[in-house]
């Protein structure tokens, strides 16, 4: 650290003192050592230090006549003068070290800033809750060994319902409330669940197979506080020898207790998907509710129907699997309190932003 | 399904002090969920009794309206009033203004008493109104909630009643009743009825149940009754249409008579309006046993009744009197005058029952589900019978519900039954289900003994023969849903209860945690948000105006049309996430968000050639690769989609920070930021786009060609259409191949640690020259000891010439094995000018 110095005057300079008069020389060290206490801030030192140590000072001119003195003299000489500029250069040394560590010291004083006006310089961006959820969910699965299957929006009728068990004219298949493709006779849909990604992940792959498939799904419903025509799905599909509703259970028990705490629990209650046989309406024990902890209905679950492993080419005698899904809508609103559909997907930037990249 | 509790408890043990609630609590256990509860008393609440009008004055208004001051007894003459509450007189006859005139004196009506309260938290007090203190009101249907009729007050005469005076008309109208509406899944048909409901009350809370069906003795058939003939002649995947065909007859009706209150009370908690006698019974008789049945005026038929298919062109006028054009594969009911019905959906106006009826025919018969499911939806008619029809109607009760509506015709209409019965059809063959001992435990992970087994199916109304290593199972007759012994594992859970199900963790092999592409796509939209953008979700449905702006760089692509959108305009899907985004752009605008930088990613559709599959293969079975693949072929290209749209300020403005404005080079520099995230080069070019700026707009390509998409400024013309702010900046790229195009492994450059010499020079070149050709031929012409190469600075104007433009370069060398000299450098600097000299026409500006 260093501060501007502007070149100082030549001082006048006082008469040198006899070399051989030790108490002249006493009395310039004095003087020496008193304006260098006086010396107020690096500048006035610089000029305290020119006029007693510069050329033309009186301890340098009384130095230069210790040349001039008689051979006997000189020794005696040089003892006066020798410690006596010794000893102004060190009090000028530490008057120094002094005055740079006051200058420093007001300097770090002088540059505090008011830290509660900094401003926002960079923005800050979000990522979309439900995409955070998303991956959250997916990481547990990736912890538990599962993979992660993702597959086309737009899909073929027959994954979306047939490969599923769902008959051509049962009324299952219009519970769905889907969107179709024109023209109709293209058999085209929007896929209306998550589900078709697990019969491609059940074509793709060899069994063992355990995979989660999160996603986007589509239904005819009008935007309001709790429906919208565009939402987000998880399913999650295992598929090997001797699973049982049992295995389905502790799945699901263990993911809603890494998602909702220890506490956090699951009831089954019989239900219908064409899907499954078994099949269950799954609820959670949601410890953090609003309101205290309480059931929430969270999806539907069960165990893989024969007809769609047949459909997979899977040996309905030889393998067994369970499947679930829940909405990751829904799972948001209540595990974040969001009161109202619409603002997850109106994409009001405070929404996300509220977030920010965690949920 | 709507359930009066009242009827549930005739064949279930439900306990006296239950109610809805309390009865949905238990039905939930056994997968009926609970939809909402039907309670007359949560609204309505007394003193409502039955009172006789004793005097009517009339007293004409200075309105015009006459109105009647009325004296009404509310007790039985001779009998003391025992209710004490404000306004009700002593002498238990109560003066009340009453404006409607369809009564005489000495009829008896319903009187809501001071203290009682209607619908609507109306509550009764006596008021001055008229001249009179009115102490009470003399109720209409409406008013009491059990009806729409308000032409008048309930003269009760006209429902058949002559109660005694005092009693409690609520009582009396079935109004202490109430209903518990539970959901019933498409498999379980046999819940359309009370006899399921009760069925199932009795499995989820063990206690005994009483069979309705086993309640009715059916009279023998003799097979002369009304001629009915089955010609199907166009089965659907073969099954008949209709296979029972049960035909009553009941002669000496009376159609007028008022139909009981019991059973319109009970209808009504069923959420079915009263209409008159015989279809009442008719409903009754469906709710309680699931079987729809039809009654037909006698007087109005001709000859036989024949079920078939509908001929081309054929019509009918159906109930509603609506005249519906037939389709050949219909099923109707009909006669020698055409049709009189379309089976199991809705009958014909033509031979409907009215008040004149005096010969009914009753039909109780058994469709195929699949028509009667097609018949609905082709003509819109979802009705209670076919809702029952397309799930499944137990076959074996059509005579037994035939019989219920039979004897119910005979006790409440006077009517006398032929003793000739028509039961024509073919008993479906039993369904038998081999169940392997040990099945049951394996699928639900959990043991069942054998007696735990045997008796839920037992329950289940199921046969059960054992055999060595399992049971043999027929499934009941009204369980058409049971089929494979995986369905009888889940009954068997259920009965026993599916909070008995253990729960057990199993271990997946090991997995290879996410995908290289899925971690691509992490990073890359981290740091989008990162970089200060937001990320949003916006629908895929956009307008063929939308798709044909951003869908494509030129020309028109061909996209998704949708055949049932929710809105005409949006019936396409998106070719471009940029529509949608902009409309979310727009909506955070107009709330006052005025520095946006939105992005999202999602999917795109782009049909390809073939579009879909003309079929589409069967369930339960693995289509042939071929046709696997004509499935996959089918589908439109669906690439993942990044797109941004950024306006406004890059921050917030604040004390001590100036924020910049979003310009082109901020879309630009986002879409580089990306391909630095998984370390793809791209090459940027002047881009021509017709959502863009014409002169501001980046086309991005990878190195081999493929283009990425575009970014820049918005074309002013579409900012100023769509309202936006001027210079809004967008950026849209096919994440797809910026993902594949990243690296397997990238190779690490040797770090020389010999000092680099710095070299500045600036180029004066032709305005139009992108920079970046320039930068690459300074690359070129430098050779291997050209470290980095920038552009810091362009210059255009005074000392340049018109048409010129400097363009200033900042280059680095260094040498891997040396210490470089100046003159080492320099002439390197001097080939790399020379080479944009011969090249460019670059000249040095010095």
């Amino acid at each position: 650290m260093s501060e501007p110095t502007t070149p100082a005057d030549a001082p006048d300079t006082a008469a040198a003192p006899d070399p051989l008069d030790a108490d002249a020389i006493a009395a310039a060290v004095d003087r020496a050592l008193g304006e260098i206490a006086a010396a107020g801030n690096l500048d006035e030192l610089k000029s305290v230090r020119l006029a007693h140590t510069g050329e033309k000072s009186p301890m340098s001119l009384a130095n230069r006549q210790i040349g001039s003195l008689a051979k006997d003299q000189k020794a005696a000489a040089g003892k006066n003068i020798g410690p006596a500029r010794g000893r102004i250069n060190q009090a000028l040394s530490a008057r120094v070290t002094e005055l740079e560590a006051e200058r420093d010291a007001r300097i770090l004083v002088e540059e505090a800033v008011d830290v509660t006006a900094a401003p926002r310089r960079r923005r800050a961006g979000a990522r979309h809750p439900l995409s955070i959820l998303q991956e959250r969910v997916s990481d547990i699965f990736v912890g538990m060994g599962w993979e992660i299957a993702e597959g086309p929006e737009v899909e073929s009728e027959w994954f979306n319902f047939d490969a599923l068990n769902f008959k051509p004219d049962h009324p299952a298949r219009e519970m769905q409330d889907t969107f179709f493709v024109e023209p109709p006779e293209a058999h085209l849909v929007m896929r209306t669940h998550t589900s078709p990604v697990q019969v491609r992940a059940m074509l793709e792959r060899e069994v063992p197979i355990y995979v989660l498939c999160p996603g986007k799904v589509f239904r005819t419903d009008e935007l309001d506080a709790t429906h919208t025509p565009v939402f987000h799905q998880f399913e999650g599909l295992a598929i090997d020898k001797g699973l049982s509703m049992a295995d389905l259970r502790g799945t699901l028990e263990h993911f809603a207790r890494l998602m909702f705490g220890d506490d956090a629990g699951i009831r089954l209650r019989p239900n219908y998907f064409p899907f499954t046989e078994p099949s269950a309406e799954l609820d959670i024990w949601h410890p953090g509710a609003k309101g205290g902890p309480q059931w929430i209905e969270w999806g539907g679950c069960g165990m893989v129907h024969p007809n769609v492993l047949r459909a997979a080419g899977i040996d309905p005698d030889v393998y067994s699997g369970f499947a679930f899904g829940m909405g990751i809508e829904r799972t948001l609103m209540f595990r974040n309190e969001v009161g109202d559909m619409r603002d997850m997907i109106e994409g009001d930037v405070r929404f996300s932003e509220h977030f920010g990249m965690e949920i | 399904m709507r359930v009066p509790l009242s009827w549930l408890r005739e064949y279930a043990q439900v306990p006296g002090e239950a109610s809805a609630e309390d009865v949905m609590a238990e039905l939930v256990k056994v997968g009926l969920e609970e939809e909402a509860v039907h309670r007359p008393t949560d609204t309505l609440s007394g003193p409502i009794v039955v009172g006789q009008v004793l005097s009517v004055e009339k007293e004409p208004q200075t309105n015009g309206k006459t109105i009647n001051w009325c004296q009404v007894r509310v007790v039985p003459e001779g009998a003391e009033q025992t209710l004490t509450a404000d306004g009700i007189d002593p002498s238990g006859v109560q003066g009340i203004v009453c404006g409607a005139h369809n009564f005489v004196e000495g009829d008896k009506v319903v009187v809501t008493l001071p203290g009682a309260v209607l619908p609507g938290d109306f509550r009764i007090a006596a008021r001055k109104t008229y001249g009179h203190v009115s102490a009470g009101m003399i109720a209409s249907v409406r008013e009491l909630g059990i009806g729409e009729d308000h032409d008048g007050i309930l003269v009760l005469s006209t429902l058949g009643l002559d109660p005694e005076v005092g009693s409690d008309a609520m009582e009396l109208l079935g109004l202490y009743d109430q209903a518990a509406e539970i959901n019933v899944t498409p498999d379980r048909s046999y819940c359309f009825s009370i006899r399921g409901i009760a069925r199932e009350y009795a499995h989820a809370t063990g206690s005994a149940f009483t069979d309705p069906a086993a309640a009715v003795v059916v009279d023998p058939a003799d097979g002369a009754g009304y001629p009915v003939r089955l010609e199907d002649q166009a089965p659907i995947y073969g099954n008949a249409g209709c296979d029972r065909f049960v035909a009553r007859v009941v002669r000496g009706v009376d159609a007028t008579r008022p139909t009981p209150q019991w059973m319109v009370s009970r209808l009504r908690l069923a959420g079915i309006r009263s209409i008159s006698l015989p279809v009442d019974i008719s409903n009754y008789v469906m709710l309680e046993l699931g079987q729809p049945t039809h009654c037909y005026d006698v007087a109005k038929l001709t000859g036989d009744v024949v079920v078939r298919r509908a001929n081309a062109g054929e019509t009918i006028v159906t109930l509603d009197d609506r005249k519906r054009e037939l389709h050949p594969e219909d099923l109707l009911i009909t006669d020698a005058s055409g049709a009189i019905g379309i089976a199991g959906v809705m009958g014909g106006a033509a031979t409907e029952v009215s008040n004149s009826t005096t010969e009914v025919l009753v039909e109780s018969a058994h469709f195929d589900e699949v028509s009667i499911a097609r018949a609905r939806r082709r003509h819109k008619l979802p009705s209670e019978a076919s809702k029952r029809f397309e799930r499944g109607v137990d076959w074996n009760v059509a005579d037994v519900a035939a019989q219920r509506v039979v004897d119910l015709l005979v006790r409440l209409a006077g009517g006398t039954a032929d003793e000739s019965i028509t039961d024509v059809g073919t008993a479906p063959q039993p369904i038998l289900i081999d169940l392997p001992a040990g099945y049951a435990s394996e699928r639900i992970g959990m043991d069942f003994a054998p007696e735990q087994v045997v008796g839920a199916l037992t329950d289940l109304g199921a046969d059960v023969a054992e055999y060595d290593g399992g049971w043999q199972v027929t499934a009941p007759s009204w369980r058409q849903d049971l089929t494979i012994k995986d369905d009888l594992a889940e009954e068997i859970a259920r009965l026993v209860g599916y909070d008995q199900i253990p729960s057990r963790l199993p271990v997946a092999p090991p997995g290879r945690g996410l995908t290289r592409t899925q971690q691509q796509r992490r990073r890359v939209l981290a740091a989008l948000a990162g970089a200060g953008l937001t990320e949003v979700l916006s629908y895929p449905f956009v307008s063929m105006e939308a798709n044909d702006t951003f869908g494509a760089a030129e020309g028109t692509g061909p996209a998704v049309k949708l055949a049932n959108p929710l809105s005409a305009e949006f019936g396409y899907l998106r070719r471009s996430i940029l529509p949608g985004l902009i409309e979310v752009a727009k909506r955070n605008s107009s709330r006052g968000f005025r520095d946006l930088a939105l992005f999202e990613a999602g999917l795109v559709f782009l049909p390809q050639e073939t579009l879909g599959t003309a079929t589409i293969p069967p369930l339960g079975a693995l289509p042939d690769d071929a046709t696997l693949e004509t499935l996959y072929n089918g589908l439109p290209l669906q690439p993942l989609t990044i797109a941004a749209v950024f306006f406004g300020k890059d921050s917030p403005a604040a004390a001590g920070h100036s924020p910049r404005a979003w310009d082109w080079a901020d879309a630009l520099d986002t879409v580089r930021l990306m391909a630095d995230v998984v370390g793809v080069d791209l090459v940027i070019e002047q881009g021509e786009h017709r959502a863009f700026h014409p002169g501001r707009t980046a086309r991005i390509s990878l190195r081999s060609g493929e283009e990425l998409g575009y970014a820049g400024e918005l074309h002013p013309k579409l900012v100023a259409a769509q309202d936006l702010p001027p210079r809004t900046v967008a950026l849209e790229i096919n994440a797809d191949l910026l993902f594949d195009a990243a690296p397997d492994v990238i190779v690490a450059r040797h770090l020389s640690t010999f000092p680099a010499t710095t070299q500045d020079v600036a180029l004066v070149v032709d305005a139009g020259l992108p920079a970046d050709e320039v930068l690459a031929t300074l690359r070129e012409g430098a050779g291997e000891l050209l470290e980095e190469v920038h552009l810091f600075d362009v210059y255009s104007g005074q000392g340049i010439g018109d048409g010129r433009k400097s363009l200033a370069f900042g280059l680095r060398f260094r040498a891997t094995d040396r210490t470089l000299t100046a003159d080492e450098a320099s002439a390197a600097r001097d080939q790399a000018v020379h080479l944009a000299a011969e090249r460019h026409g670059a000249v040095q500006r010095r």
